[in-house]
């Protein structure tokens, strides 16, 4: 008969286990043996990897997403011709082949797929850049607002609440109208300075409540500062949301943006911009490519981006399966 | 119940005078409305001065909100300054056509929604459930205008090749009929249709997820312990717990479509606030547009406050403020 | 020996999950005699909840699974019943008090309305006013202060104890003839626990109910139990009336759930916890469930090999011990085998 192999164990425990334990018995420090179940230490960040890599629509969203993406990025690459590259001998083609004109021409014979190509890469900077911008913004006003309580949380929650209140587009129309002056940059500062509100609120909800934790009472007494313990206590607690969040305000600023500029206040030509693209189709109802194309470019980035999204909200905040015992 | 309501209105107040004042300060300060006329030749400095002056622009922006505020009481949200036609005229006529195809779609995605939200989570996994959700998803992510330019190409191209009207794509009547004609359902039942798919799709998941919430709490697990037949465990407990979060809900997405009737109103060219705002922002006409956010907030404000209101109708613990 | 209320015989409850099939209740039989209280004892995870909630069908079938078993109630399999036959029993025959009072009542409905419906859903045809009779009466029984204006109050407006109060109220309404109290204390403060007692007490000797208490508190049970079932791993390891487990166990988990409680009476240096974790209940260890952490065991194959039967010991009437070396138990006493002087915890 094998001897069970004892678990050595660092911390002293209590002795005997009981008065029928004979001495010699070859028993573990702690009096156990692990048997059965093989326990894998995981750290977290493994186990949320793992669920997220199981979760089949995000991963499907995710490849697509590196595909369009990638697309952007490498535009010069990818387009077969430059966005503004006329070709008036071919003007209002439909999707064909031929030369290339995989989304057809529009009417000063440009190539559609080229500047659909280069429309991705307008609204991906634009996204990634109001989600990043945002969410600092957020961070910051909702750490501070959470942890300090009092009449700071007041102040902030309530400029959050008024924002809230005000017509989101119709604001965000007024400002790209008056200061936008169709750039690029002006406009993706304008949304990321509209976008912060929705993280704030969440941020300050997990500082509110974690602030009273003990942890935080012990670091306070070891005499850490204020902005550290923010910093290294409570944020990583934040960053679940914080990234899911920022992942979905990428969606979401695209979509914004296109409508900025498809009722033409938003990035304006010769910038491209996959709305602007759409609005040039409304003149041209029968060419239907002009208007579908770039459309469904964005509603398929979207969704990829709400299915990425959602695994990792999953991911990082599973939901508790409760099996009572 | 009743001191609770009087502090919500009292609370909106404040609320109502700041955010005008904020959409008033930041029109302000991004746009001088006599801009323009001071690159025009044609426009003496002198005259420049007097029009700085009637219009009180050159002095501080509070003073200014309080002369237009007195403005908005005495002749109604004052003149453009582009046109020189009153504002309030083209306001109230292009507010009811919009809240006809607002409202429209709103009731319609509401009930929808929450018949959807209902059926999905008490079926959960069935097909029923992974359609509605897919298709949740694809709305979720639509953005309003394409879905418009897709229905209007669709339905122009329904009349081009079988000579049926079903909806027509622009505009609010034909000539000569009314408000609540036919003719004018047949006008507004595109742009209702946008709306109503945007907001369902956002109602549906919601309801869902709430319901779901709820079917797995201890208290309806306490209801069915009791020996309560499952319907009515949903009916009595789950359904009404979970419309309570659909309030705030509703009400949030009153600003998304005030949004959605801008865009939708371009689309399909209809006399309404988003197209007027449209216009005039094209226009820098300040005023006008001053006067549009200062509406659509109010009605925000306003239904922000019903939806405190019937929140706490439904949930008692929020009475006790 | 009287009829049992509920005869429970080779009970297997399984859950699908992602991770695997578990096993929460593996095979347990026991029966509930009238009017008396037993207790059901073991850790989280121990499959005591699982079994009393199955046979009232309160266990999503999907994922849960009732693979085996029958549960007569009064002469009927509970487990093959209808949906609707089941339903009628439910909150009328056999009543259940959950462990969390703070979230187990509806908070957007008044309370005095919930325990009504209770009543109305079983005798729709009683009439509106005697129904709030009978509510207020109920309330007044456990204990409830005020409680003809109390009826009209929303559950937050209750403390903790004061629900949970309600939540027993409620579940006597219709005078059942089973009442299962799932940790009906385990949530509450220890003074609000004595006063829940006794309601609970005062409550059986009202309507002589038969009692399943379950709990992982042995002090609770040794206050209110006549007999007391052990799990551990989804199994029963031991069975036997109160002052035979406590006085004379024969299963070295029971001794060390005793061993595990200070006694006030003695001085003791060092705490004696139960070395090691609770089994995985998907990736059981081979043999008996209980062996890696067993003291008694000392590694020796059979425990590792062969799980224990159920089989009856000495020690009182119907005393029952699932190990296989149990008899090396015999003439060893615990430390609650000593009489307690007066003063003692009571």
């Amino acid at each position: 008969m094998t001897e069970p192999t004892p678990v050595q164990v660092d911390k002293p425990v209590v002795s005997q286990v009981s008065d029928v334990t004979t001495p010699g018995m070859a028993v573990g420090i702690d009096g156990t043996y692990e048997a059965g179940l093989e326990l894998k230490a995981r750290s977290q960040w493994s186990y949320a990897r793992n669920r997220f890599l199981r979760h089949r629509l995000a991963m499907s969203g995710l490849i697509v997403l590196v595909i369009v993406f990638g697309a952007g990025i490498f535009a010069n690459l990818v387009a077969p011709y430059s966005f503004e590259e006329i070709d008036l001998t071919n003007v209002l083609a439909g999707p064909t082949t031929a030369a290339h004109h995989f989304f057809g021409t529009d009417e000063i014979g440009r190539d559609f797929f080229s500047r659909v190509i280069f429309g991705i890469r307008t609204s991906m900077e634009v996204g990634v850049f109001v989600a990043f911008v945002s969410s600092i913004i957020g961070v910051i006003v909702g750490a501070v607002a959470g942890y300090y309580g009092g009449w700071i949380d007041n102040i902030l929650m309530r400029i959050t609440d008024l924002v809230l209140t005000l017509p989101a587009l119709a604001i965000l129309l007024t400002a790209a109208a008056l200061l936008g002056q169709g750039s690029q940059w002006r406009v993706s500062v304008i949304l990321a300075l509209f976008f912060w509100t929705g993280l704030a609120r969440i941020v300050r909800g997990v500082f509110l409540s974690l602030r009273e934790k003990e942890y935080v009472e012990a670091a306070k007494a070891a005499g850490s500062g204020d902005i550290r313990i923010m910093f290294r206590h409570i944020l990583p607690n934040t960053l679940g949301p914080i990234v899911v969040n920022g992942t979905l305000s990428v969606g979401a600023a695209i979509i914004v943006e296109a409508a900025l500029s498809f009722l033409g206040f938003g990035i304006k030509p010769p910038t491209p911009s996959l709305g602007s693209l759409i609005a040039s189709g409304q003149q041209f109802p029968q060419k239907w490519w002009i208007t579908v194309f770039p459309g469904l470019t964005l509603l398929i980035i979207v969704v990829a981006i709400n299915f990425v999204g959602d695994g990792l909200r999953d991911a990082l905040d599973p939901q508790q399966r409760r099996v009572r015992a | 119940m009743l001191t609770y309501i009087t502090r919500r209105i009292l609370y909106s107040i404040p609320v109502l005078i700041i955010s005008t004042f904020l959409s008033f300060t930041f029109v302000s300060l991004a746009g001088n409305p006599t801009d323009n006329l001071r690159a025009n030749p044609q426009f003496s400095v002198i005259t420049y001065n007097n029009l700085q002056h009637k219009y009180h622009l050159d002095r501080a922006i509070p003073v200014r909100y309080w002369f237009w505020v007195k403005d908005v009481f005495e002749h109604k949200l004052g003149s453009s300054l582009v046109t020189s036609q009153p504002i309030w005229p083209d306001i109230s006529r292009t507010f009811g056509h919009t809240a006809q195809v607002i409202v429209l779609a709103e009731i319609l995605a509401l009930i929808l929604g929450v018949a959807v939200g209902i059926f999905s989570a008490i079926r959960q996994y069935s097909p029923f459930d992974y359609f509605f959700t897919s298709a949740s998803f694809l709305g979720y992510a639509m953005p309003t205008f394409w879905l418009a330019l897709l229905l209007q190409i669709l339905f122009v191209d329904i009349y081009l090749k079988w000579h049926v009207r079903i909806f027509y794509t622009a505009g609010l009547n034909n000539p000569g009929q009314g408000t609540w004609s036919f003719d004018r359902l047949q006008h507004i039942g595109l742009p209702v249709i946008t709306l109503t798919i945007i907001s369902f799709a956002l109602y549906s998941r919601y309801m869902r997820a709430s319901m779901l919430d709820v079917i797995n709490t201890d208290y309806v697990r306490t209801a069915r312990a009791k020996g309560l037949p499952e319907n009515k465990v949903i009916m009595r407990h789950v359904f009404r717990n979970a419309l309570i979060p659909i309030v705030t809900i509703a009400a949030l997405n009153f600003g998304g479509l005030l949004g959605g009737a801008i865009v939708t109103e371009s689309v399909f060219g209809l006399d309404g606030m988003g197209y007027y705002f449209i216009q005039k922002l094209g226009q820098l006409d300040i005023y006008a547009v001053m006067a549009y956010l200062v509406v659509t907030s109010t009605i925000i404000i306003f239904f922000n406050l019903i939806a405190d209101i019937l929140y706490g109708y439904l949930d008692p613990r929020i009475r006790y403020d | 020996m009287p009829e049992p209320v509920l005869s429970i015989r080779n009970l297997i409850v399984e859950f699908r999950t992602e991770d695997g099939v578990v096993h929460a209740v593996d095979d347990i039989s026991y029966d509930v005699f009238p009017g008396e209280t037993l207790g059901i004892v073991g850790e989280s995870g121990s499959g005591k909840s699982v079994s009393t909630m199955s046979i009232l069908g309160l266990i999503p079938q999907p994922p849960g699974r009732i693979a085996n078993g029958t549960a007569m109630f009064k002469g009927k399999d509970l487990l093959k019943m209808k949906k609707r036959e089941l339903r009628r029993v439910r909150g009328d025959e056999v009543a259940m008090v959950f462990q969390d009072p703070m979230t187990s009542l509806n908070p957007v409905l008044k309370v005095g309305y919930q325990l009504g419906e209770a009543i109305k859903t079983h005798y729709p045809k009683e009439p509106n006013e005697k129904v709030k009779e009978r509510v207020i009466e109920l309330l007044r029984l456990v204990g409830v202060p005020n409680p003809e204006s109390r009826y009209d109050n929303y559950p937050h407006e209750f403390s903790g104890g004061m629900r949970q109060r309600a939540m027993i109220a409620m579940s006597i309404a219709n005078s059942p003839s089973l009442l299962i109290a799932d940790e009906p204390t385990t949530a509450l403060d220890v003074t609000i626990q004595a006063q829940v007692l006794e309601v609970l007490k005062r409550v059986q000797a009202e309507t002589h109910a038969a009692t399943i208490l379950i709990t992982h508190d042995l002090g609770i049970v040794a206050e209110m139990c006549e007999r007391v079932i052990v799990m551990y791993g989804g199994k029963i390891v031991e069975h036997g009336d109160v002052h035979t487990i406590f006085q004379n166990p024969r299963h070295p988990y029971t001794i060390g759930l005793m061993d595990s409680l200070p006694k006030l009476t003695e001085d003791e240096e060092w705490l004696r916890p139960i070395p090691g974790q609770p089994p995985s209940l998907i990736n059981r260890p081979p043999g008996c469930a209980f062996h890696p952490r067993c003291f008694l065991s000392q590694g020796r194959l059979q425990c590792r090999e062969e799980v224990p039967p159920l089989r009856p010991i000495d020690g009182g009437k119907d005393h029952a011990s699932a190990c296989h070396f149990a008899e090396e138990l015999i003439g060893r006493h615990s430390k609650f085998a000593e009489p307690v002087p007066a003063g003692g915890a009571s």
